[in-house]
């Protein structure tokens, strides 16, 4: 993946096929959860609401793109023997900078989440694509890379958010403005949602709202992926 | 490599625009992040007498910023010790839950809420507790029988999403609190959280199936937090 930048002249934000790759490329060939199976503790963590995947992926592909980028323009001036501590600086800065923003614009938002925003440091994506390229590359491929990489986590967290919440609560979007309520029985026990009674005699399956559910899901996706996609069958 | 001085001297400009940095941005911020907290937990003690908040408002969401802090600096704030005595020159707002807690409980003091709507008073209650992984907390309205309730709110730090949090993320659970009544023939009982759904309609409620720790903290939290108030309810009374 890490190839070496191209030595001719090219102007300052270019966009070819290499740059597309390194957006594209996460999403499905070399995607953080699925391939590279990275960043499984949040991903089982988060994901038992469509609503907080959706917003913890914005504040991944946040940290992961400007952390790549800042990696990149100081990767010269970064001494090998700390480079480690200098990456886990940035990006605890940017996680930082994250929270105090929430808590700035939207307090209970920020409330619902400050757990899982603390978790964004603990990401091996974040910290494994500096290592693995913003240390070697420039800033504009780092950076696209970074969001490439946030948005390869983010898809599979919404997916395996959209599974559970569904059928472990019959909802999409619950705690969120535009809260849905899908399947199941419309008791009381739904009272403020915009009811439409579907398969009103779904029961709520308690396995998909424990982690463990998000555990045989992204199992379930990695088998999928890697019956269509045979080239990732030889890489391992 | 890199000589020692040369990574020193980095991870001295580093830590220390990084210190500067953060700073700056937490002062500029601190501020309304203050007024954010402070609106948000009063609106979390409004909500627990959602229904009596007057005429077309239906939801503490209804309400502006301004409405709630109006609200509050007209509300009687007492706060209380142990023995239900008035501890002069503090309002209830001024007190931490969080910390008192941490208290030996003789030493407590206890913050309470008359709430005022069409002439008739609300005593807001608020109560702490365990719940599985973490502190759970919680807003009880009173009546001014002060033995019905009038409506409760709960929050928690780190409950399972979908299981445990639904005491707080659903908000049939807390209704179902408006109504019952903590005492029995004249005896202290509190409201029970019983699993596999309430038996007594007076003084339990439906647990959240997956959630018994949770129900069973929210059970203990309401009987602990209400009897801290009784040397108080029971001079009112």
């Amino acid at each position: 993946m890490a190839d070496t930048a191209v030595k001719e002249k090219e102007p300052m934000f270019p966009f070819g096929k290499k740059e597309r790759q390194l957006l594209s490329d996460p999403l499905n060939d070399n995607n953080p959860i699925t391939v590279q199976v990275l960043g499984i503790c949040s991903a089982l963590a988060v994901t038992s609401l469509v609503y907080p995947s959706l917003v913890m992926s914005v504040a991944v592909v946040f940290v992961t793109a400007f952390s790549s980028l800042f990696t990149s323009l100081l990767r010269n001036y970064i001494p090998k023997q700390v480079r480690m501590i200098v990456q886990l600086v940035i990006i605890a800065t940017l996680v930082t900078v994250v929270e105090l923003m929430l808590k700035y614009l939207n307090y209970p938002v920020y409330k619902q989440l400050s757990v899982y925003i603390g978790l964004i440091i603990t990401n091996c994506i974040v910290m494994g694509r500096l290592e693995a390229f913003s240390m070697a590359n420039k800033p504009w491929r780092s950076f696209l890379d970074g969001i490439g990489n946030g948005l390869g986590y983010g898809i599979i967290l919404v997916m395996v958010g959209i599974i559970r919440e569904l059928f472990g609560k019959g909802s999409l979007f619950a705690g969120s403005p535009i809260e849905l309520k899908i399947i199941g029985p419309t008791a009381e026990y739904m009272i403020n949602t915009t009811e439409s009674a579907m398969f009103g005699w779904y029961a709520n399956n308690n396995l998909m709202v424990l982690p463990a559910a998000a555990m045989f899901i992204i199992g379930i996706m990695i088998w999928i992926q890697r019956s269509y996609n045979t080239k990732l069958v030889d890489v391992s | 490599m890199h000589s020692t001085r040369y990574i020193i001297g980095f991870i001295l400009i580093l830590t220390a625009s990084v210190a500067i940095g953060l700073t700056s941005l937490r002062e500029a911020t601190k501020e309304q992040a203050a007024r954010n907290e402070d609106i948000f937990n009063k609106r979390a003690i409004l909500s627990a007498v959602e229904g009596y908040l007057g005429d077309g408002v239906a939801s503490v969401s209804d309400l502006s910023d301004e409405q709630v802090i109006a609200m509050f600096s007209k509300m009687e704030q007492p706060v209380l010790d142990m023995e239900g005595n008035t501890i002069e020159g503090i309002r209830a707002e001024e007190i931490d839950m969080a910390k008192e807690r941490k208290k030996p409980e003789a030493e407590r003091r206890l913050p309470l809420y008359i709430y005022e709507e069409g002439g008739e008073k609300f005593y807001i209650l608020s109560v702490r507790g365990n719940g599985l992984w973490d502190e759970i907390w919680g807003n009880i309205a009173l009546k001014s029988d002060l033995n019905t309730i009038a409506g409760a709110a709960f929050d928690h730090k780190g409950e399972t999403p979908g299981l445990g949090a639904e005491i707080k993320d659903n908000p049939s659970f807390a209704r179902q609190f408006k109504d019952r009544q903590i005492n029995k023939e004249g005896e202290y009982v509190s409201v029970m959280v019983r699993k596999g759904g309430a038996r007594d309609k007076q003084h339990e409620v439906d647990g959240i199936s997956g959630a018994t720790v949770t129900c069973d903290g929210v059970t203990e939290m309401i009987y602990r937090g209400i009897n801290y108030y009784q040397p108080y309810l029971a001079g009112k009374r």
